[in-house]
């Protein structure tokens, strides 16, 4: 046996011109060889199927024998059913490294993490969100439209002028009006692009970067102003423990029943740690098709950082931080 | 088996969901050691020490006010001792001598508890204390500072003074006065020196064999509050911790920053370094475990747990059997 191969192994290495003679080597010759063989004997295989050989470039339609021709179309759909399956191309999401913190739905501890952190009050039906928006000093034109697009789709919310006052100071003053909601928008050149939304009682602090705001009378084929109705909110795509904490934070945002009558929803998309904002009104035309409207403003936020307590830049504990030469290092890693 | 997973473990964590949890670096796997049914908020661990120099014991002191005796032999919960309660604030230092226990809670009670008999020795250390530790060499010795309290050193035996109190610095370059606020305190091994770092971004040196009683070493890194502080085993280096999850390894003959750890994304709030290999262990609100080699700075293990951790308790024991620590940077 092993002269055997030993024979054939050095005939093929002798026609392929090859002097030396390693074991390692012999094998993976051995393989292609035996592959071109089978490769030749497939291509053999066709020509005997084919008959006559036809010149290169030919279409079936040139036969013009009517029951040949009808042969030959049959045998080449044949070939096109064998082909290979249609491949998945590759996308950013499909490569993403998997995140170790991403939440298992089973898991008890997160469970009970969530079920007792800072929003278990708002989750377990004790208060009610009341929010309150307001922006940076001195706010231009398109911020103060923004927020008083954003105090339309958010129920009970309200809009204040900041008046250069100290976000220390404000806060406990909103606690005991009971509001549960913070939101501030940061203006920079007459344009929005901040948000640090605070959650009121102790709650975590989390400061967004805004981009890419298009006011009301900007959307294109939009319907007529949101109603009073409470909207249903839809948070998509936030699997990691962080995305977690984000997710509960926008939904705490809205009260907990939505008023389907009102038909309005507004959805949080997670992409790419990148988070879009939308607000439509839906109506079903039949049982399996929707039509759908957007109304309202549409932003998207990016994730900075978020603290552990209310607003305190400068002394408080932060529970994650973006910090983009460590995180932003990997085109395929998310955080959210 | 409880005891067969506790007996593995080398690095232990207590978390703000009041678990326990165990690592063992060599198996790779992170163990819960508590009752799932009757988790609460008010267990959170604050304050974690070794109950016995062989360490065989971990002692977890939580929020409501208890003292839980841990052995990792058995890997159960073997006694549970009421140190106070919440009013008085949170756990800010545990520490074990001879017989006793200490305890120190924020609102600057300071007991030391005999075993066997239920009378204490109480001291006042002033209000609004962040740490409270222990000098390894000399165990009737603790040191505590906080906020706007200073550095005391304080000796168990003559209770009644401490026998070194810090003086603030000098005034600033605008004439106006410096605020306290010491958080982490670590004594320097083979002499007298403390080291302690403030959130005020400063870390300083205090020497009680000197007629000065300012500090006599004054560094600043960083921005943000240094919360955690650890000293390796070879001398003359110390690892500090901020809340924006920045680790540096500062040099303590000048003062200058030797190098960072990088990796972490939240508030460091337990650092410890090993007491003999060149290795440092830190946990904070991002919910890893770090542990990174202080020779080249290289993260050497991640984990991940999933309750934010208050913690970090290093055993004195070779992490890894296999001897070369490089190797491996598998997450759990």
């Amino acid at each position: 046996m092993d002269s055997n191969e030993a024979t054939t192994s050095e005939s093929v290495s002798k026609k392929k011109g090859k002097t030396k003679k390693v074991k390692r080597k012999v094998k993976s010759d051995e393989a292609p060889v035996q592959e071109m063989e089978q490769a030749e004997g497939e291509e053999t295989e066709k020509k005997s199927e084919s008959g006559p050989c036809f010149p290169p470039t030919f279409s079936v339609s040139e036969i013009k024998n009517k029951q040949r021709r009808h042969s030959m179309f049959l045998k080449l759909k044949e070939e096109k059913r064998k082909a290979p399956p249609k491949e998945v191309p590759k996308t950013i999401e499909n490569q993403r490294i998997y995140d170790e913190t991403t939440v298992n739905p089973e898991d008890e501890e997160v469970a009970f993490d969530e079920g007792t952190d800072e929003f278990s009050a708002y989750f377990n039906r004790l208060t009610n969100p009341k929010v309150l928006i307001t922006t940076s000093d001195r706010p231009r034109g398109r911020t103060v439209r923004f927020c008083e697009q954003l105090a339309t789709v958010i129920p009970h919310a309200h809009v204040y002028y900041r008046r250069g006052l100290a976000l220390k100071r404000v806060i406990p003053q909103c606690v005991s009006r009971g509001f549960t909601y913070l939101m501030v928008i940061n203006e920079d050149r007459k344009v929005p692009n901040g948000l640090v939304l605070c959650h009121l009682p102790d709650g975590p602090t989390a400061h967004f970067k805004v981009s890419n705001v298009r006011l009301r009378k900007e959307m294109k084929r939009r319907g007529k102003d949101p109603t009073e109705h409470v909207p249903e909110v839809i948070l998509n795509n936030f699997t990691t423990r962080l995305g977690h904490s984000i997710g509960r934070m926008f939904a705490a945002l809205f009260p907990h029943d939505p008023q389907f009558v009102g038909r309005q929803v507004a959805t949080f998309h997670n992409q790419r740690d990148f988070i879009f904002f939308r607000f439509h009104r839906y109506i079903f035309k039949n049982e399996k098709k929707v039509g759908i409207q957007e109304l309202g403003p549409r932003f998207t936020l990016k994730l900075r950082s978020l603290q552990k307590g209310t607003f305190d830049s400068k002394f408080g504990e932060y529970e994650w931080v973006h910090k983009r030469h460590e995180m932003d290092s990997s085109r395929r890693k998310f955080h959210l | 088996q409880m005891s067969a997973k506790s007996q593995i473990c080398s690095i232990w964590l207590g978390s703000e969901t009041g678990i326990l949890k165990g690592v063992s670096l060599t198996k790779k796997q992170a163990f819960n050691f508590c009752e799932m049914s009757c988790l609460s908020r008010d267990q959170e661990v604050c304050v974690m020490a070794w109950g016995d120099p062989h360490e065989s014991e971990v002692l977890v002191g939580s929020v409501n006010g208890t003292v839980k005796t841990f052995s990792t032999d058995k890997g159960i919960f073997t006694a549970t001792r009421e140190c106070g309660d919440p009013s008085q604030g949170r756990f800010t230092g545990l520490a074990v001598t001879d017989s006793s226990m200490i305890t120190c809670v924020e609102s600057g009670l300071l007991k030391v508890w005999k075993e066997g008999s239920t009378e204490t020795v109480e001291i006042n250390v002033g209000n609004g204390i962040c740490r409270m530790q222990q000098n390894p060499s000399q165990r009737h010795r603790v040191a505590t500072g906080g906020k706007e309290n200073p550095l005391k050193v304080w000796d168990l035996e003559r209770p009644d003074k401490p026998i070194f109190t810090a003086k603030n610095v000098a005034h600033d370059w605008l004439d106006m006065r410096v605020p306290v606020w010491v958080r982490d305190i670590g004594f320097i091994p083979d002499s007298d020196k403390i080291v302690t770092c403030t959130g005020h971004h400063q870390v300083r040196v205090y020497d009680p064999s000197t007629p000065q009683r300012r500090p006599v070493l004054e560094a600043r890194f960083g921005e943000y509050p240094l919360t955690a502080l650890s000293l390796p085993a070879s001398q003359g280096t110390v690892v500090v911790g901020n809340t924006h999850g920045e680790l540096a390894i500062l040099d303590l003959r000048k003062g200058l920053v030797r190098g960072c750890l990088k990796g972490l994304a939240g508030a460091v709030r337990g650092l410890q370094c090993h007491p003999s290999l060149p290795l440092v262990a830190s946990c904070g609100l991002d919910r890893f475990l770090r542990v990174h080699s202080l020779e080249d700075r290289s993260l050497q293990h991640k984990v991940y747990l999933k309750s934010r951790l208050n913690c970090v308790l290093l055993s004195s024991r070779d992490l890894e059997v296999s001897g070369s620590s490089v190797s491996d940077r598998a997450s759990f």
